[in-house]
C-alpha cells in the first residue's frame, strides 16, 4: 500500500504543514511518495521534498498552468495518479480543502476530512460539531482521500532524506479558471497554524489602533497573532487571521486569549493548546473554563503590564 | 440568469452539543435546528443578485427529512423564488449530496451555484468543490466577494495567506465563507408571502442517485475534558507562573 502526500509549496520551500501531513502518512504506514505541482518547482521546492527522510520518492508535475494550486488544472493531475495509491493526503489548509474533495469526486470517494487520528489504515477520527464531538470513521472506499488537521500529528523532520525525483505528466489548464490577484499578508512573525506562541485577540479590543497593543507582547513572546471571527468581522484585523471552527485551528504551547468571550467556535480552533492564558473583564466569560491561567480585569491596563513584567524576566 | 442554492438544515449555532450516552451520534431529539450559517450567506448572496438585475431566479434546494422544508421556507422568506426537496432519511454524506445536486442541475440549468463552504455538523467542507468536479465546472471556494461579469465571474478567496481573487467561467460553483455579507432577517410579511410560494420534491431514485454512506461511523466520543485552572491575582503572578510552573516561557 502506498501513500501519495499532495505537498504545500511556495514553488522555494515546503510548508511546514506538509511535514505534520507526512506525520499522519507514517501512522497510516506504508510507502509515502510525495506530489510537487507547480511551476518553475523543479528546483527548490522538489529538492526540498527529497530531502524529507522515509520519503520514497517525490513527483513533479512542472506546469505554467499550475502555478497558483488552481483546483481546476491540479486535480486531474492527481486524479491520474491516484489509481496507483492506497492513500491521497493534503493538509486540511485553504490548499488542501479546496483541492482534495474536488479529486476525491472525481474518483467517486467520499472523502474524509481534518483527520486528527489514525485508528487503523482504513480507521481515522475527526472532529465533527466544532470539536464538540469526535468521530471514529471507517472508509468503504478502494482509496482513501484524506486532509489532516496539521495540528494534531507531529511533524516529520525536513532533512536527511535523498529520495528521487521523477517528473509526473501535467494536463495543461482545464479552460475553467484563472488567478487573477493576491493580497497576502506580509508579517515578520511566525505562521499562525505553526507558531510556538500565539497571542489573539477579540472584540474586546474595540479598533484596528487599539489592536496594536498586541504587537508589544507578541514581539516579547515571539508569538503569531491571530483574532476571533468577531475581530476580523469589525475589521480590526485581516480575514487571515481567524482562528476557530472556520477559521485556523492552532494548538501552540501557549495561547493568549485577549478580550475573547471564548464561544464554541473559536474555541475548537484553540482548544487543543498546551497552555492557555486568557485576560478578560467578565470573570464569566466562558473562556476561563478552558483556561489554565485566568486574570480578571481590563486589557488595556493589563497589557500594557504583561509587555513589561515579560521585559523583566525575557 | 438562474442561481441554485443549496441549504442544509443543521442544529442551531448556538446549541450546546450533547453525545449521545451509546456513543452512536449526538442527540438531535428537541434541539432547534436552523439553516447552516454559510447557507444564509448563500442565499443572501443570490437574493442580492436578484436585486440588482444580474440574477432572475433563486432556487433553494435542500437535501434530508420532511423538516428539511422548513428550511427551504427560510430561503424563501429570505427571497428565494422557489424550492426544491429531495426527500432522505438518514444519514448524507457530501459525495452524495453532490451527486443528487448534479442531477438537479441537470434539470434546472443554472449558471450559478452558490453555496455554504462548510456545514457546522459534519464540519466537512467538501459539497461545494464535490459538485463543481462533478460537473466539470469552475469552483470559487471561500468566498468573500462576487462581481458578476457576462460570461464570467470574479471570486475573492479568503485564503490562509490572505485573499486571492481567481475569474471563473459561467457556470460555476462558488461557496461562501463568512465574510461575504450579512444576511438579512426575514421580515413577517416575507415569511407569510413565502407559504404561498412552491416546493416541489424530487427523490434519489427519481435522480437516479444512490445515496448509501460510504463511511460507516464506528463511534461519536465527547472530547477530552479540559480542566480550567486558577485565576491569578496579578501579572507579575501570571508570568511568574508562565515561568516557573508551565515553563512555557
Ligand atoms: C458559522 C459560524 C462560524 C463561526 N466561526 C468562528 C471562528 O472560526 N472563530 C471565532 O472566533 N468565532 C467564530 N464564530 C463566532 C463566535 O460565535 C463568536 O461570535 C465570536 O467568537 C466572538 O468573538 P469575541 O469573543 O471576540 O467577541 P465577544 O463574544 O463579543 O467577546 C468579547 C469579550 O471581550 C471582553 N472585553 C471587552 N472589553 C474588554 C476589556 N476592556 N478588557 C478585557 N476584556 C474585555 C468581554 O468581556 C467579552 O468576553 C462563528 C460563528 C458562526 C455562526
Ligand atoms: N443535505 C444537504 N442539502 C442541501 N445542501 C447541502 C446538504 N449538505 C450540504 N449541503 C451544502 O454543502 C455545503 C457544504 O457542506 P459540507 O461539505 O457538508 O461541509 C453546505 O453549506 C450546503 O450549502
Amino acid at each position: 500500500m502506498t501513500i501519495l502526500v499532495i505537498a504545500e509549496h511556495d514553488g522555494k520551500s515546503i510548508k511546514s504543514g506538509t511535514l505534520n501531513t507526512l506525520g499522519a502518512a507514517r501512522k497510516i504506514g506504508g510507502e509515502i511518495h510525495v506530489l510537487i505541482a507547480g511551476a518553475d518547482c523543479r528546483d527548490a521546492a522538489a529538492e526540498a521534498a527529497a530531502r524529507i527522510p522515509g520519503v520514497a520518492k517525490v513527483l513533479i508535475a512542472d506546469d505554467p498552468a499550475l502555478a497558483h494550486g488552481l483546483a481546476e488544472n491540479l486535480a486531474p493531475v492527481v486524479v491520474n495518479l491516484a489509481k496507483d495509491y492506497g492513500h491521497v493526503l493534503a493538509p486540511a489548509s485553504s490548499f488542501g480543502k479546496n483541492l482534495l474533495p474536488r479529486v476525491a469526486a472525481l474518483l467517486d470517494v467520499q472523502q474524509i476530512s481534518d483527520i486528527s487520528g489514525v485508528e487503523a489504515p482504513d480507521t481515522f477520527v475527526r472532529p465533527i460539531y466544532a470539536g464538540n464531538a469526535i468521530a471514529t470513521v471507517r472508509s468503504t472506499d478502494p482509496i482513501k482521500v484524506i486532509t489532516v488537521r496539521t495540528t494534531a500529528f507531529d511533524p516529520v523532520p525536513a532533512d536527511g532524506g535523498t529520495a528521487p525525483i521523477e517528473a509526473t505528466a501535467a494536463q495543461g489548464s482545464a479552460g475553467l479558471s484563472e488567478f487573477v490577484s493576491a493580497e497576502i499578508s506580509q508579517s515578520e512573525r511566525p505562521e499562525l497554524t505553526s507558531a510556538r506562541v500565539v497571542v489573539s485577540g477579540g472584540r474586546g479590543l474595540g479598533s484596528a489602533e487599539n489592536f496594536k497593543i498586541l504587537e508589544g507582547v507578541a514581539d516579547k513572546l515571539g508569538a503569531a497573532i491571530g483574532a476571533s471571527r468577531a475581530a476580523v468581522d469589525a475589521g480590526y484585523v485581516p480575514n487571515d487571521y481567524q482562528v476557530g471552527q472556520t477559521g485556523k485551528v492552532v494548538a501552540p504551547e501557549l495561547y493568549v486569549a485577549v478580550g475573547i468571550s471564548g464561544a464554541i467556535q473559536h474555541l475548537a480552533g484553540m482548544k487543543d493548546s498546551k497552555v492557555i492564558v486568557a485576560i478578560n473583564k467578565d470573570e464569566e466569560a466562558p473562556i476561563f473554563q478552558v483556561a489554565d491561567y485566568g486574570i480578571v480585569g481590563d486589557l488595556f491596563t493589563i497589557v500594557p503590564e504583561l509587555e513589561a513584567e515579560l521585559a523583566k524576566v525575557l | 440568469m438562474k442561481i441554485l442554492v443549496p441549504v442544509k438544515r443543521v442544529i442551531d449555532f448556538n446549541v450546546k452539543v450533547r453525545v449521545k450516552a451509546d456513543g452512536t451520534g449526538v442527540d438531535l431529539a428537541n434541539v432547534k435546528m436552523s439553516m447552516n450559517p454559510f447557507d444564509e450567506i448563500a442565499v443572501e448572496a443570490a437574493v442580492r443578485l436578484k436585486e440588482a438585475g444580474t440574477a432572475t431566479e433563486v432556487v433553494a434546494v435542500s437535501c434530508g427529512p420532511a423538516q428539511a422544508q422548513e428550511t427551504i421556507r427560510t430561503a424563501l422568506a429570505m427571497g428565494a423564488d422557489r424550492g426544491l426537496h429531495v426527500p432522505v432519511e438518514g444519514e448524507l454524506q457530501p459525495l452524495a449530496v453532490a451527486k443528487l445536486l448534479k442531477a438537479i442541475v441537470a434539470e434546472e440549468n443554472p449558471a450559478l451555484v452558490i453555496m455554504g463552504k462548510q456545514a457546522i455538523d459534519d464540519d466537512c467542507n467538501q459539497t461545494g468543490q464535490m459538485l463543481a468536479a462533478l460537473l466539470g465546472w469552475p469552483q470559487g471556494t471561500f468566498a468573500s466577494k462576487l462581481a458578476v461579469e457576462s460570461d464570467a465571474i470574479l471570486v475573492t478567496r479568503e485564503v490562509d495567506g490572505g485573499l486571492e481573487t481567481v475569474k471563473l467561467r459561467l457556470p460555476a460553483v462558488v461557496t461562501t465563507d463568512l465574510r461575504l455579507n450579512e444576511p438579512r432577517y426575514a421580515s413577517l410579511p416575507n415569511i407569510m408571502k413565502a407559504k404561498k410560494k412552491p416546493i416541489d420534491s424530487r427523490t434519489p431514485e427519481a435522480l437516479g442517485v444512490d445515496v448509501t454512506p460510504r463511511l460507516e461511523t464506528i463511534k461519536v466520543a465527547e472530547p477530552p475534558k479540559r480542566q480550567g485552572g486558577v485565576k491569578v491575582g496579578s501579572v507579575a503572578e501570571l508570568v511568574d507562573k508562565l515561568k516557573n510552573e508551565a515553563r512555557v516561557i
